[in-house]
């Protein structure tokens, strides 16, 4: 029970602080945030934009600071976001709907495929201990890891699309095909995908296979594993029920936990692609100054880091009998 | 003595750790028989290489760790150069291995049951419920009630896990039970009761025990003959009570001094001085030398054979050749 | 991840207390720098940038703001790496660009292992509720996205020119090293020699600097690896979407403009993978150091020996 509750704190405390932070940060603009944004929107919006966006922020002239957070926090919980200015006068949460099914098939898969394939590639490594997949993989990815995301993603452009001509070099699909359930279309989504997302598992599979390597082979000097090789089990027994269903606990959570940044690095990734995704409108905003954008695209991330958490807990509960007693 | 065909024979078996600093000797020549259906204890302090040993003999060593020398055989089979997949086969059926702490040993993310039934799969095929069936009469024969198959180790009492372990080392009613200082993780009222049931379950069974503990007076009353090692080396291999009537070896005596005799009269109990020896560097001459009461000048540079005398082995000088 | 590394079987515990005479302290960072390849390397390349970001001047052929040479060159003798899309010395942007680079690794890298020293050792020191709320501020700030909270911190405090850029870094960046450390302190809070200070009557500030801290140098010293490393690509990142400060000469905005000229198609390719190549090398140089770090403290994770 105490465990439940420390998590749920946890949880509440997260959400809250980001939230807090997207109120807090346009106050400590100098001036306060209505001289700051209409000295820097003067004459590029009408003034019925500044009042939405306003709102989105919850600043108000007749409200007292406390009264202000109290309304913001309102409007955030009640899902309003406010209106875009890159995109106005669509609603924020309209442009994230517009990205969000894309970044959730590319980023979302992307990881989860270089998470097991990391994990695996770990396994096997941390039992082979001196094969290849021990001594020439990891230090081979401790080097790819130190490389920004997005310039692999830039080399990965230059080598098979630019110079080779296997890829597409940008964009989520073909301006000529339509965008409807067909095959054609879902082959050409499928096919803009590959570079990016081959990006973003290489970049992101070297955490992973560390990490599992390390917890491997500190599970494999285990008594227990020790014993299960006395039993005369089978090599793969061993190496999943015994080894990898331990080593991997401590993981799961530290998986959803670093997801906030394999996410960041992925966003990067988009940006070069010109995906159509979160993160090439996370640029946008960046150009456009679009606040309400960019501080409902940090909630949203830290909200899905959030959920990715509890589904961490919930596996870790599900593998781990000791930790379900704690709960 | 009736010559009976031995079970186990261990000869010149020596195994070595790979360190930074270079090979580290942890058994050094050790030789050693079991009987059907005997008891052999091997004492000494941490870090003797007792259970080393143990593992060289089970084919458990870690990886930085191999046998450089000897032999081991089982039932006439040489297990040292038996391929993983052969040694498959007849691990946990010719023998099977008892751990010190089952919280450790036992997976902490399966079930009891399910860890009997997994090495009973791995050997024979029967259907679920018969590997269940059997399972329980297992816990039943340790004295847990078989409820406890559906239980996680973290959810049992110490003597619980331990029973649970012995259980689970005598599902094919192996013939050679290695076992390494399987009570130590219990308080002093338990381990003599689990030693009772042991020895219980050896009678009813007939397997023979190899048993490492630091604790001599634990074995006192349980093994048929005892072995002493110091460093590495057996320094004096006997029959039990032989052994404790007599001991040869001053590192026996001192070992004996220091552990509280059940039967015997009350005596100050007394640390050995001194410590082990650093095995990367062992001492020239008699190991024991250092913290030997006994000790004479030619004992720091001749190393002591093992001397036959009596029913005992032993190494030291005292008993060599010219004394 | 940061685990504690569970002590290992009996074996390799003979075999871990023979290949670590003296455990914590200084002799490990000495060792670490001379026994192990990849540390070798590491020390190596991040040796070659720190002469490169001393004396660029002496070593930049051209001042690396002019654009005064014919764009989108290939590599010559004049120019080893060709010139820019605006008619500016790639090398020699390169070479200037080390600098701000290698600074804002350090400097965030110092700051920010301060920070999680702070944070953490206190939390494991102090207990209680404060050890609560102080942990529960690490996890926040560990799980909360930081691209995009560096995003809106810097877009929000834009030009605000180097400091803003670090600042924002630490920000984002000490959380993951204050977790580590707090759980090393926590496994000395009641170790012996601690008692004795406290029984000597030594003060709570005495006992965390003078007893405390020397005994985690390596985690410390590793953990200034991870943030320097951190740093480097999440400055990279922010100079990248342009938010650093565009006429700063660095690796990162190097790539800005590249991206900006579109220079994989234009013909000057060189000009977006010679600087990532750099922030790379320097990355990997804080990797393979820590990596190094991780084997040499943690010796079940080395390469294995084999006896025969």
């Amino acid at each position: 029970m105490r465990y439940l509750v420390r998590r749920l704190e946890f949880f509440v405390v997260t959400l809250w602080a980001a939230l807090t932070l997207n109120f807090i940060l346009p106050r400590l603009l100098p001036g306060g945030p209505e001289v700051a944004l209409l000295t820097r929107f003067h004459g590029r919006i009408q003034p019925a934009t500044i009042k939405s966006l306003e709102v989105a922020l919850g600043i108000r002239n007749d409200q007292n600071a406390i009264q202000q957070y109290l309304s913001y926090m309102g409007n955030m919980l009640r899902g309003d976001f406010g209106v875009s200015l890159g995109f106005y006068p669509q609603r924020v949460s309209h442009v994230i709907m517009l990205a969000l099914p894309w970044t959730l098939g590319l980023v979302g898969t992307a990881t989860l495929i270089a998470f097991l394939l990391g994990t695996l590639i770990g396994i096997l490594g941390a039992w082979r201990r001196g094969g290849i997949l021990d001594s020439v993989l990891p230090p081979i990815f401790v080097v790819t890891s130190a490389f920004p995301y997005f310039w692999i993603g830039l080399i990965c452009i230059l080598v098979f699309a630019i110079t080779l001509g296997w890829f597409p070099q940008a964009f989520g699909n073909s301006s000529e095909v339509t965008s409807e359930l067909s095959w054609t279309f879902i082959s050409d989504v499928l096919w803009h995908s590959i570079l990016p997302a081959f990006t973003i598992v290489l970049t992101s599979i070297g955490g992973w296979i560390l990490t599992m390597r390390n917890n491997m082979i500190t599970t494999l000097a285990e008594d227990y594993i020790k014993m299960a090789r006395a039993k005369g089990l089978s090599p793969t027994r061993i190496m999943f029920q015994y080894a990898a269903r331990n080593a991997i606990l401590p993981n799961l959570v530290g998986f959803a936990m670093s997801l906030g940044f394999v996410i960041s690095g992925a966003l990067l990734v988009e940006i070069v692609f010109n995906y159509p995704g979160l993160g090439t409108f996370l640029l946008q905003a960046v150009k456009n100054e679009d606040f309400s954008l960019m501080q409902t695209l940090f909630l949203l991330i830290t909200v899905a880091v959030l959920l990715a958490v509890m589904v961490a807990d919930f596996l870790t509960a599900w593998l781990d009998p000791r930790t379900r007693e704690r709960g | 003595m009736i010559s009976v065909k031995p079970l186990l024979e261990v000869e010149d078996l020596t195994v070595e750790y790979a360190t930074d600093a270079g090979p580290v000797r942890a058994v050094d020549h050790v030789s050693l028989d079991l009987t059907p259906g005997e008891f052999v204890g091997i004492v000494g302090e941490s870090g003797c290489g007792k259970s080393t040993l143990l593992f060289a003999i089970a084919r458990l060593l870690s990886p930085s760790c191999d046998v450089v020398g000897g032999s081991v055989r089982l039932h006439g089979r040489d297990l040292l150069g038996m391929d993983e997949e052969a040694l498959r086969e007849i691990r946990w059926r010719d023998y099977s291995v008892v751990m010190q702490s089952a919280m450790n040993a036992l997976n902490p993310v399966l079930t009891v049951g399910a860890q009997l039934e997994d090495t009973i799969a791995a050997h024979e095929s029967m259907p679920a419920r018969s590997a269940q069936e059997r399972s329980a009469s297992l816990l039943r024969l340790v004295g847990i009630d078989p409820l406890h198959l559906k239980s996680y180790p973290h959810q049992l009492s110490g003597g619980m896990r331990q029973r649970a372990m012995i259980a689970m080392a005598l599902i094919f009613t192996p013939d050679l039970v290695i076992m390494d200082e399987p009570t130590s993780a219990l308080d002093v009222v338990a381990q003599r009761s689990l030693m009772l049931e042991i020895k219980e379950l050896q009678r009813q069974i007939g397997f023979a025990a190899l048993f490492v503990t630091h604790d001599m007076s634990l074995v006192s009353h349980f093994s048929d003959r005892l072995a002493v090692m110091y460093a590495g080396q057996i320094v004096e291999l006997g029959d039990t009570r032989e052994l404790f009537r007599d001991p040869k070896h001053p590192y026996t005596s001192a070992l004996m001094a220091s552990f509280p005799s059940i039967t015997g009269p009350k005596e100050v109990l007394q640390g050995i001085p001194g410590s082990p020896p650093d095995l990367l560097h062992p001492p020239a001459g008699c190991r024991f030398h250092p913290r030997c009461p006994l000790v004479e000048p030619r004992f720091r540079i001749e190393e002591p054979p093992l001397t036959t005398v009596g029913n005992t082995l032993v190494r030291c000088h005292r008993y060599g050749r010219d004394h | 991840m940061g685990l504690d590394v569970r002590l290992v079987a009996d074996q390799s515990a003979i075999q871990a207390e023979a290949a670590r005479p003296e455990a914590g302290g200084l002799h490990i960072v000495g060792r670490a720098l001379l026994g192990n390849r990849k540390a070798l390397a590491g020390v190596i390349i991040l040796g070659i940038f720190l002469v490169l970001a001393i004396i660029p001047g002496m070593l930049a052929p051209y001042d690396p703001h002019a654009q005064i040479f014919a764009q989108t060159l290939g590599p010559s003798r004049e120019h080893l790496l060709g010139t820019t899309g605006n008619g500016q010395d790639i090398f020699s942007q390169l070479i200037w660009g080390t600098r701000e680079s290698l600074a804002i690794a350090i400097i965030a890298g110092l700051l920010a292992t301060g920070i999680s020293l702070l944070i953490g050792v206190s939390s494991a020191y102090l207990g209680g509720l404060s050890d609560h709320v102080l942990s529960l501020v690490t996890d926040v700030f560990l799980v909360i996205p930081t691209l995009p909270l560096m995003i809106v911190l810097a877009a929000y405090a834009r030009n605000g020119g180097l400091a803003v850029l670090i600042s924002v870094i630490v920000v984002t960046g000490w959380s993951y090293g204050a977790r580590q450390l707090r759980s090393q302190a926590l496994s000395l809070r009641n170790r012996e020699f601690l008692d004795a200070a406290r029984v000597r009557g030594e003060r709570s500030g005495y006992v965390i600097v003078f007893e405390i801290l020397p005994t985690m140098t390596s985690l410390i010293v590793a953990n200034f690896l991870g943030v320097a490393l951190y740093a480097v690509l999440a400055a990279a990142g922010l100079q990248f979407i342009g938010l650093g400060n565009p006429s700063d000469m660095s690796w990162g905005t190097m790539l800005f403009w590249a991206q900006n000229n579109g220079a994989l198609n234009a013909g000057s390719p060189l000009w977006a993978i010679v600087p990532g190549l750099c922030i790379g090398l320097l990355g990997a140089a804080f990797a393979l150091l820590n990596y190094a770090f991780d084997e040499i403290t943690n010796p079940a994770l080395r390469p294995v020996r084999r006896r025969r």
